[in-house]
């Protein structure tokens, strides 16, 4: 990696002053560092700041009551997986993190790094390769090899979003509070996530001097079952060829309301309302679960080598949506 | 003549021993080649090419060498030369701190004119590929082609016949503890080297030959060492250059490679492709084989594999090619060419069984001239429970399918002469036994002690075993081919006798007994006609004063044995819906001869088994056309099997006579072909390319669907 000045955050005032000198990628923060280091050591970054987080207290509280859940940014993904409250009311957030990497890599790795963390691709994740996403003229998984690519939403950059914790949250309702220059503000996590036909260099809306320091999720609703399935080639670690975060509202097999968001398969957390519409108010049986996983991948497009992805997404979402009527 | 004696009359030979470096390498005190650290070391590292093919125009050198800290800079390739893959070495470094050292490569400045490249065995043979070896057109070598028999007349014979092609990509090695040296120079003329290297007398003869030294005035030590798997037989340029850089300095440097430079460089499994047709008759006699392959091993040759294999088929045909592509050497790598041609062989004969309507193990048994194999058939069945398996593949119940199959092997392992070795009492009783072997990881250091402890009536942990060091000038072998127990053990075997002799010789007039009634037992020598006669061994050896007995051994054929055949079956449970294939249970028979050590045996079929499960399940080696770079040199996306990958693994150590065999590189044959076929019995479509992933297992149950 390139030498950094290594800055020790007294608080957010201060992180958000270093931040606004510059653009992209000068001054860049680090927490649990799980995805930072590996992209320093490749030199797909080279930040001259980097901004050590960990010194900010209280940022790492999970607090859960009536009013919902409050997950500070520095928590780490082993604190969201073990903790007892989300376990029981929030199932699906305590599998995805619990699916997340290693043991190691969780107990370092934070929520607000998950969330912000970088894409996988292989092209991406090499320093000579001058892709599209890093200011390059192609996104070379469209003529090269593209196994692990984006089937939906891709075009013109066909990484995929590689958190896990995402997908769960998104389908939990859960938005995000973010400080910069101007003070706070929250947004909906689901908007906080952009295609790259919006932007092909960055997968959120964060700009250059914010940063994301706490993720709200509204209370459980009663009779709700959440599961986070994800497939992988390999038990751990592994990323997701596919991820289906399913929480459903449920009135023994009918399905009040559902939330399908979809990891692994399109360059964000990907919101199946088509799915979604085909479970709400039904009697989920194979038939309807068949159905919701077809809809949702309808329009996938996917590329040379990733096919297997739609029938795999479809698959998942019936198998989640058959586990909720079960 | 020489014998091991009868099993009932072993204290040790044949048990469960565990290792002695178990405990100093799961505690970490074991020093390996990356663990050693010398007084005033530099840190040494490589600038490889990011280019595959390229004419080098130009090298400078010299910003990196006014780098505060490095202290040389050497240029490897030349300039007009070319770089011919990925890889490549261009200069290396030598600095205070290994992170200047990786400064430093960032500041050499290369100038190359690229050249088209060809990265894949589709672009190579593709019609007006560029070529890029001047003595292989169409990037491809003048065909192997082995013939017997009758061809047509076999396939006239052919009731059924199969015509399929098979495929397993490139595997790459993945030591855990990549390539590398530590090289420190005495003086100008005495160089040492601690080297994670599967032969310390090998990478000494060649360091010589380089430095232009006399072999003795090199020094290669290796006392631990993180797997090899037929990859580090040499220096390669990295030690080399490790010492190269070390000489300039005066200082040593320690030069261990990256892991992106592993998959690149440190050779691999060169790929397989073969399209055959085969045929049986209605009494399920194989009789007719033909078969067009080809392979790469980079831009090297050496892309052999089996074919056809185990099995017999007195009409054949096989023709294989060599195909060139801009990519780093294959190296042996742990069977050389036996899994992929097995994995092909074994799915043949299930694709022919079936169309015989036949079961595949009858088929087998009637195809399989080797008797050890025949009886591994009956025990292997009955241990995974073969009378479970579906009759009609893929109509097990529910999503999650169950399927069970069958694989073979063979190998050699019989061991060569080359070995000396010498056995050492000293007056206080302790042992030595002290030859040039290296123990990569199969526990030969236990092996000696338990050969030299039952010689002597000893312990194990009584024993002190040294190899992995040249420096005592007892040469041997490099561990390769399975060869390293059955090199060895005769050797120790009968130094330790000689020395047992010597012993008994001067305590013989003491206990006023003829030598030959002499026997040792638990610590003790007794007489054997009057055991009231006895003498505790330190007793014994207090004897001896200053008059140490040291011996050596000789090579006696007639303790070890080559020739070995295995058997696996494997249960697997196929997710219909994800695609997932887990691996329920893997019973492998291995032949094997003496084991020595039953423990470590075990745990060399287990790490076999392993390996064939990471092949047949998981890697693979993805090179970019476009880019002509490898796409997973790394093990993020270069998957290797980890704790949930590792089923319940029955490994039955099938001991047919006490001789010794060695048993490292068979273990891993049978498992691709034997997974394959329980993945086609659990879901009744059949998989013909390795890794079986999710992507393959769905595309073909969508096929089938449609």
């Amino acid at each position: 990696m390139e030498k950094f000045s290594y800055v020790n955050a007294t608080s957010l005032e201060q992180v958000t002053a270093l931040l606004s000198d510059s653009g992209w990628g000068e001054v860049m923060l680090i927490a649990g560092g799980t995805d930072l280091l590996a992209e320093l050591k490749e030199y797909v970054e080279t930040p001259k700041t980097l901004v050590n987080l960990k010194t900010l207290p209280g940022m790492d509280a999970i607090e859960a009551d009536a009013s919902g859940l409050k997950i500070g940014a520095l928590a780490t993904v082993a604190d969201i997986a073990r903790h007892p409250t989300i376990q029981q009311h929030y199932t699906v957030l305590a599998q995805a993190a619990g699916s997340v990497a290693t043991p190691q890599i969780r107990n370092v790795g934070t929520l607000g790094g998950n969330l912000c963390q970088r894409p996988r691709c292989w092209y991406y994740r090499d320093e000579s390769t001058d892709c599209l996403k890093k200011g390059g003229d192609i996104c070379y998984a469209v003529d090269g090899l593209s196994k692990y690519h984006a089937i939906l939403g891709g075009d013109p950059v066909y990484i995929v979003h590689p958190s896990d914790i995402a997908p769960a949250l998104i389908a939990l309702g859960a938005s995000l509070k973010i400080v910069g220059p101007e003070g706070e503000k929250t947004m909906s996590l689901e908007e906080f996530f952009t295609l790259p036909a919006a932007n092909p260099f960055r997968e959120n809306v964060l700009e250059p001097n914010e940063i994301v320091v706490e993720v709200q999720v509204p209370p459980a609703k009663p009779n709700t079952k959440s599961f986070y399935l994800k497939a992988r080639e390999k038990g751990a670690p592994d990323f997701a060829l596919a991820s289906v975060a399913g929480v459903f509202e449920m009135d023994g097999k009918t399905c009040k309301s559902a939330s399908v968001v979809l990891g692994g398969v399109a360059p964000a957390p990907w919101r199946s309302k088509e799915a979604e519409a085909a479970l709400t108010g039904k009697m989920v049986d194979d038939t309807v679960s068949k159905q919701a996983g077809a809809d949702a991948v309808k329009d996938a497009q996917p590329l040379n080598d990733n096919a297997y992805k739609v029938t795999l997404t479809q698959n998942l979402i019936s198998r989640a949506a058959m586990m909720a009527a079960s | 003549m020489a014998s091991w004696g009868e099993a009932s009359e072993s204290r040790l030979i044949g048990k469960r021993i565990p290792r002695l470096s178990g405990r100093d390498k799961v505690t970490g005190k074991a020093k390996y080649t990356f663990d050693i650290n010398r007084p005033g070391l530099l840190y040494g590292r490589i600038l490889r090419s990011e280019v595959a093919h390229a004419n080098v125009v130009g090298v400078d050198l010299s910003e990196a060498e006014a780098l505060p800290g490095v202290k040389a800079v050497i240029q490897i390739v030349e300039v007009g030369n070319k770089i011919r893959y990925q890889g490549q070495e261009i200069a290396a470094v030598a600095a205070e701190t290994d992170d200047i050292a990786k400064d430093a490569l960032r500041l050499i400045h290369v100038d190359l004119e690229e050249l088209p490249h060809v990265v894949t065995e589709a672009d190579a043979m593709a019609e007006g590929a560029p070529q890029i070896r001047d003595d292989w057109a169409g990037n491809q070598s003048d065909p192997n082609v082995r013939e017997e028999g009758d061809l047509a007349g076999g396939f006239a014979q052919a009731a059924v016949e199969v015509e399929a092609t098979y495929h397993a990509p490139v595997q790459t090695h993945v030591c855990l503890e990549t390539h590398g040296h530590v090289a420190e120079w005495e003086d100008e003329q005495n160089l040492t080297v601690w080297a994670s290297t599967q032969g310390v007398f090998g990478v000494r003869n060649d360091l010589a030959g380089s430095f232009n030294l006399p072999a003795n005035q090199v020094r290669v030590i290796t006392e631990h060492m993180g797997g090899g798997f037929g990859s580090k037989f040499g220096p390669g340029v990295e030690g080399r250059t490790a010492a190269d850089l070390a000489r300039i300095t005066g200082r040593p440097v320690k030069l261990m490679l990256t892991r992106k430079a592993e998959h690149l460089v440190a050779g691999n499994r060169p790929s397989m492709t073969q399209h055959v047709r085969a045929g049986a008759t209605g009494d399920g006699r194989l009789i007719a084989y033909d078969m067009k392959g080809h392979g790469t091993g980079g831009i090297s040759s050496g892309a052999g594999f089996q074919a056809p294999y185990v099995y017999h088929v007195p009409n054949r045909r096989a023709e294989r090619v060599n195909v060139a592509v801009n990519v780093g050497n294959q190296r042996a790598m742990r069977a050389p060419g036996h899994p992929q041609g097995a994995f092909a062989m074994d799915s043949l004969m299930d694709e022919l069984a079936e169309k015989l309507g036949m079961n595949p193990l009858e088929f087998r048994r009637i195809n399989d001239p080797n008797e050890t194999r025949q009886a591994q058939y009956t025990l292997g069945a009955q241990e995974i429970g073969w009378h479970r398996r579906n009759n009609v593949p893929g109509s097990g119940k529910g999503v999650k399918k169950r399927g069970m199959g069958v694989g073979s092997g063979q190998w050699g392992g019989g061991g060569g002469r080359g070995t000396q070795a010498r056995v050492t009492i000293n007056s206080d009783g302790t042992v030595e036994a002290v030859t040039g072997t290296q123990d990569i990881g199969t526990g030969i250091r236990t092996a000696i002690a338990m050969i030299v402890a039952e010689e002597f009536g000893l312990a194990p942990t009584d024993i002190m075993v040294k190899v992995g060091d040249s420096g005592p000038g007892l040469p041997s072998g490099g561990s390769g081919g399975s060869q390293t127990t059955a090199s060895v053990a005769p050797v120790i075997k009968t130094a330790a006798a000689a020395a047992k002799q010597k012993l008994f010789e001067r305590i013989a007039p003491q206990l006023n007994a003829p030598v030959g009634d002499l026997r040792v037992g638990n610590r003790t020598i007794y007489v054997v006609s009057d055991r009231t006669k006895t003498i505790k061994w330190e007793l014994a050896t207090g004897q001896l004063g200053m008059d140490s007995i040291s011996e050596g051994g000789e090579w006696d054929e007639e303790l070890r044995q080559g020739g070995v055949a295995g058997t696996q079956f494997a249960e697997v449970e196929v997710d219909t819906e994800i695609g997932e294939v887990r691996v329920i249970k893997i019973v492998a028979v291995q032949d094997c001869g003496l084991a020595i050590n039953r423990l470590t045996t075990e745990s060399q079929i287990n790490g076999g088994v392993i390996m064939g499960l990471g092949q047949a399940l998981l890697e693979e080696r993805f090179m970019d056309a476009l880019t002509g770079r490898m796409l997973n040199a790394n093990l993020e996306d270069y998957k290797v099997p980890g704790t949930f990958e590792i089923p319940e693994i029955k490994s039955i150590v099938f001991d047919t006579h006490r001789k010794v065999t060695g048993v490292g590189e068979p273990p891993c044959i049978p498992t691709p072909g034997a997974i394959a076929n329980a993945v086609y019995n659990a879901i009744g479509v059949r998989i013909r390319e390795l890794p079986i992933t999710p992507d393959k297992i769905l595309t073909a149950l969508a096929e089938k669907k449609a």
